[in-house]
């Protein structure tokens, strides 16, 4: 007998096959990772390299006006937390109170269906249609104090995007939760509202955090629904009443000052870039920390 | 049983304002769940009754000429049509094979769990970097970057009508590569899930008969995780359809149409984040019309792919 045929034959044509196969199912996963690192390296470089007090904290200037500053991004920053605040603020009770009426209320009927059928297209639709939309009903009909493009608006356009993550992660949390405390708080007679508010919400409060902020995450990144809700401005906001008028964003003063011919201001979207790639990048690591925890405890 | 057990019972029976609360919460916990109804629709009825005065104006034609003309009132989305399922199409044939094949690295026990965790997590924080931020190192860093590539690849196969003009920066080229960028980390993740739930023994039934890794994974692996895949990869192309703002960046924005994707173009999400702003009258219905057709066709592809998860899972 042959024995060879029995040891690992290198060069055999199957095992040929199999290193050929790996070597580039692996060069695909690097092509995969090589633009988050090239764009995070750019960002640290260009962007980072650039952050002191006066870009943090500056109102920018006029496009062109001055050829070595463009100022800061301070309104921008402000714009931002505000405005995914006024997200927040809308979709975390419709979110949240819609994902307990999944989890809880629902017995799987045609209703319950439809309505997770409706938050997975939701999540599906364009970031931008949601722009337009409260367009539509908010900025062109000028239904809030007469003013068009506001902060307001703009947080209720992000609210659209930021309403599917948090009523699917309440509803997933809150079915992960054993249905023995359930029993337990009902059989010692505690009434529903008690069970869900006392019980089920804090034993699944970690996963809906965590996929409120990824939500808020997602919402505070985007653009698109900003260009013609928001709008941008230059100047910090001095008061409440400055809810209603334009609002500066991080993302869309990235965008404007990309497209402008002049290099002060392409230095400023990447030292904004920055800020907003830290800012979501440390959301996003703490909620997949927090989660990690929790699904191994 | 005495009279006075029978009072306890009764006395314990739920407070009227405990019922109340019960029935308010429920009927809330309701009425917030509707809202995620209305708002689709409302977004859906809304976008259609602003663009039916376009609609009735242009109708079908408004899909087929490439004619934008605010001034003398000449709209026609053909060219930002074109641009949008094009680039999605294009983007999807390079992502589809990169994602998997990443999918099945960082599943299958090729290298240590540590560093399959640390791809698979670098690959996830892609899409936690914002589309606006990727548009700007589109522009600076990628595009420059593959300039030269496109150059060659005009001069080699100038003669397809896809390559025919010389790449002068921007254009559709570039805005498929970046939205490469952007749906690889739906697709790779998805795939990493599907590939991860097919049941381990089937891989050791294809083990213990002798296939190879390769082999179990063409044969058995991947057939058995398809529904996923085929799932994910529809999310990926409704993504890449609606992708507006790294798209808007790199593309050119030109609305003259064009077969080659070297030249600049545009896609729908393109031309609404570039002219609602300032736009009024007639044009404002027109991008209505516009934004009307970009949601359906993301409906369509998102509920197509909602309705192949459901149909073609649970098979092992």
């Amino acid at each position: 007998m042959n024995r060879s045929k029995l040891t690992y034959n290198l060069n055999s044509k199957r095992n040929l096959y199999e290193r050929l196969f790996t070597i580039i199912s692996a060069l695909f996963a690097i092509i995969a990772v090589i633009p988050l690192i090239s764009v995070i390296v750019y960002v640290i470089i260009k962007g980072g390299s650039q952050i002191n007090l006066d870009i943090l904290l500056l109102e920018p200037e006029p496009p062109g006006d001055d050829m070595f500053s463009a100022g800061g991004i301070g309104p921008a920053i402000v714009g931002t937390l505000i405005i995914s605040t006024i997200a927040s603020l809308i979709s975390i009770p419709i979110g949240v109170g819609g994902g307990i009426y999944l989890a809880e209320y629902s017995k799987g009927g045609a209703f319950s269906k439809f309505i997770r059928f409706g938050t997975n297209v939701l999540a599906g639709v364009p970031s931008i249609i949601a722009g337009v939309f409260i367009y539509a009903v908010i900025v062109a009909t000028k239904i809030l104090f007469g003013s068009t493009f506001s902060g307001i608006a703009g947080g209720m356009a992000l609210s659209i995007l930021m309403l599917p993550t948090v009523i699917k992660t309440t509803d997933e949390g809150l079915k992960l939760v054993s249905d023995d405390l359930r029993k337990g708080a009902l059989g010692i007679g505690a009434s529903m509202f008690t069970t869900v508010v006392k019980i089920t919400l804090p034993a699944a409060f970690r996963t809906i955090s965590t996929g409120i902020v990824l939500g808020l995450a997602r919402a505070a990144g985007e653009t698109a629904p900003l260009l013609f809700t928001a709008l941008f401005s230059r100047y910090y906001i001095t008061g409440f009443g400055d809810l209603f008028y334009e609002m500066a964003s991080l993302s869309v003063l990235i965008y404007n000052f990309a497209l402008e011919p002049y290099q002060a201001q392409n230095e400023l979207a990447w030292a904004a870039s920055f800020v907003l790639v830290i800012i979501l990048l440390a959301m996003n690591i703490i909620s997949r920390y927090v989660s990690h925890i929790t699904s191994e405890g | 049983m005495t009279i006075e057990s029978e009072q306890r019972f009764l006395l314990k029976k739920r407070q009227p304002l405990e019922k109340l609360t019960d029935k308010a919460f429920k009927l809330f916990t309701l009425v917030m769940a509707s809202t995620v109804s209305i708002v689709l629709l409302g977004i859906f009825i809304v976008i259609f009754y602003e663009s039916l005065d376009s609609m009735s104006r242009y109708g079908f034609e408004f899909l087929t000429t490439s004619a934008w003309d605010p001034v003398s009132d000449e709209y026609g989305a053909f060219t930002a049509i074109y641009g949008t399922l094009i680039t999605s199409l294009s983007s999807l044939l390079i992502a589809v094979p990169l994602g998997v094949g990443a999918a099945i690295f960082i599943t299958e026990d090729i290298i240590p769990k540590k560093i399959r965790d640390i791809i698979g997590l670098m690959v996830e924080l892609l899409a936690a970097i914002p589309s606006v931020v990727l548009g700007l190192w589109a522009i600076f860093v990628m595009e420059p970057f593959i300039r030269p590539f496109l150059t060659l690849l005009y001069k080699a196969f100038g003669w397809i009508p896809f390559f025919s003009t010389e790449p002068i920066g921007p254009g559709l080229a570039p805005a498929i590569l970046i939205l490469v960028v952007m749906i690889l980390p739906i697709i790779t993740s998805i795939s990493r899930d599907s590939i991860n739930q097919v049941p381990n023994s089937l891989r050791e039934a294809a083990y213990g008969i002798g296939s190879t890794r390769w082999v179990a994974i063409f044969n058995v692996i991947l057939p058995a995780a398809i529904s996923g895949i085929a799932g994910g990869v529809l999310l990926g192309l409704g993504r890449a359809m609606g992708e507006t703002m790294a798209v808007t960046m790199i593309i050119g924005n030109s609305n003259s149409f064009n077969w080659s994707l070297l030249s600049p173009g545009y896609t729908i999400s393109a031309m609404l984040a570039n002219q609602f702003g300032e736009a009024d009258g007639s044009q404002v219905s027109s991008l209505m019309y516009a934004a009307f057709v970009l949601m359906l066709l993301t409906l369509i592809v998102n509920i197509f792919a909602q309705f192949i998860v459901k149909k073609l899972s649970l098979k092992y």
